[in-house]
């Protein structure tokens, strides 16, 4: 029996400079983020990012880290435009952007998962996702309606990071909340050797389904390479049930956006030393609010 | 005097009419409060969601967690209904043109942009398979342009660039803001003044859009709520956000 158990740093020391990763969640919703700030820690830089952005992405930007942005948006939900990925893009800081329909990042992680060059679909015909991205090619259906259709592309993915409620030492993992998103397929679009689950909580096998139903268990260890224990490892995103998004952290975040002073001010305070310094700052800060 | 949210509700409401069971899907405030209107009034069978992930039975309030869960709708199970052709959106819109183009990914050039906005989220799918509308909470010659800088939401002439399927099957309803009611009903699918709101002018609506408006020679008043309206609004929205959004 493998135990998989590693930290934060021992996943993200797996990257290279220039590899395509994968950062499950959605939005400002349930995101790998103490993950995303153990890369921050590394020196990894030049990363494609494929998301469906939030927070992790304003940090990687904001940190200088990204190279290549694949995404079909960037938002922080309740704040409705992302800050930081606002600066980069209009200062020209990311060197590629690929913008997709939402449905089309699905079906490219999609493709990548069941290893096809790539899977049909009507969603970007028409639109300036097709001008912008003037590697992405069309197919003509070989039946009768002889319809031309998108060819989405597989993305593969180096490396996937997803955060999940619980997950025994093995990888066999289970989501609690409202929504999986996509994160099985960003596990299925990444190659063997760097397909990380973090879980609030490890817990054993036997205890998977004290807290809800099998259908909770849509991730399985052939899927998962790593597991790590990060409790309040979403924060400031939302965890559903486990915990909901930290709404004052995450304006205090925004509202640093866009200030030099502020925003070293607030890295200065959360993000310069380990996961620990960063949940006791947040602790601090939330003892401060009262 | 009628209340300009209460107009603007309606108004949304009224771009589910007919539509049957399909998912009425709102984003944001009033798009979501058109939607449940409609269900708890003319349009019986819609399917709404609470805005996460479950479609909700019985009036749920804007902003309300007591819900009658009838379905669970994941993103994923949003986007089979989105191809599948089960659902009419009502969208934001940053900009829009006469053809009813839409751009709520960013302002300025594409390769640098002068303001980002979202993406282009699941605008372009949208447009491509079902029926879409959009709400504007602020009518100006900002949003309504000649042409939008960036194609996020198709209109008439890129749907029919797309081919015979999309063309089919692409269709811009409405289009409700603080001022009026448009729709695509003009010449070769042109933009057309439906309605204006009471108290606004015709001529108020045409200054406030940056393209040629088609306009007939009668203009009606968007209609205000019925009395059953009035009741189900007072139960869908008790704290009165609609006017958090819709200013008089």
């Amino acid at each position: 029996m493998t135990d998989k158990r590693c930290t934060e740093d021992e996943a993200v020391a797996t990257l290279s400079d220039g590899m395509t990763i994968g950062i499950g969640g959605w939005g400002s919703r349930r995101k790998p983020m103490s993950v995303v700030r153990a890369i921050l820690r590394s020196g990894v830089t030049d990363l494609s990012v494929v998301t469906y952005g939030g927070p992790d992405v304003g940090l990687l930007c904001a940190a200088g880290r990204v190279r290549k942005l694949v995404y079909g948006f960037v938002s922080l939900d309740s704040i409705a435009l992302e800050p930081h990925f606002r600066a980069a893009r209009q200062s020209g800081a990311i060197p590629e952007t690929v913008e997709l329909d939402e449905g089309m990042l699905q079906w490219g992680l999609y493709a990548a998962t069941l290893r096809l060059p790539f899977l049909p679909t009507r969603s970007g015909l028409g639109s300036d996702v097709l001008a912008f991205n003037p590697g992405l090619r069309t197919v003509r259906s070989p039946y009768d309606d002889a319809e031309e259709l998108v060819a989405m592309p597989a993305i593969t993915l180096d490396a996937a990071f997803v955060h999940l409620n619980r997950s025994d030492a093995r990888g066999n993992a289970s989501f609690l909340g409202p929504d999986l998103y996509f994160d099985d397929l960003f596990l299925g679009a990444a190659g063997a050797g760097r397909r990380f689950v973090s879980a609030e909580r490890i817990v054993p096998t036997e205890d998977l389904l004290r807290e809800g139903t099998f259908h909770t268990l849509r991730i399985n260890r052939s899927m998962v390479d790593g597991v790590i224990e990060a409790p309040s490892g979403a924060h400031f995103t939302s965890c559903e049930p486990d915990y909901g998004r930290d709404e004052a952290f995450q304006k205090e975040y925004a509202d640093a956006a866009g200030d030099a002073d502020r925003w070293a001010a607030f890295t200065a305070r959360y993000l310069a030393g380990s996961e620990r310094d960063y949940q006791d700052a947040v602790r601090r800060t939330a003892g401060d609010r009262g | 005097m009628v209340d300009l949210a209460d107009i603007c509700a309606v108004a949304i409401a009224e771009t589910f009419r007919g539509d049957g069971e399909i998912f009425a899907s709102g984003m944001g405030t009033l798009p979501m409060l058109g939607a449940r209107l409609a269900r708890a009034t003319f349009e019986p069978d819609l399917l709404v969601s609470d805005g996460e992930a479950f479609y909700v039975a019985g009036d749920l309030p804007i902003g309300g967690t007591d819900k009658t869960v009838e379905g669970w709708i994941p993103f994923r199970s949003v986007f089979d209904a989105l191809w599948g052709g089960r659902r009419h959106v009502v969208m934001g819109a940053s900009q829009l043109d006469a053809e009813g183009n839409q751009n709520i990914s960013n302002i300025g050039p594409w390769s640098k942009p002068t303001v980002q906005l979202l993406g282009v989220r699941g605008a372009p799918g949208n447009t491509a398979n079902h029926v879409t509308s959009y709400w504007v909470p602020n009518h100006t010659a900002r949003v309504f342009v000649p042409h939008v800088d960036v194609v996020s939401g198709l209109g008439y002439r890129r749907a029919a660039e797309a081919g015979a399927w999309v063309d089919a099957h692409h269709e811009i309803r409405r289009v409700v803001t603080n001022k009026a009611v448009l729709d695509f009903e003009g010449p070769g699918h042109r933009c057309r003044l439906r309605s204006v709101h009471p108290g606004v002018a015709v001529e108020d609506v045409v200054a406030a859009t940056g393209f040629e408006l088609v306009v007939p020679a009668d203009v009606p008043t968007s209609r205000g709520p019925t009395a059953e309206e009035a009741a189900a609004l007072a139960v869908l929205d008790p704290q009165g956000l609609r006017h958090r959004e819709v200013k008089a």
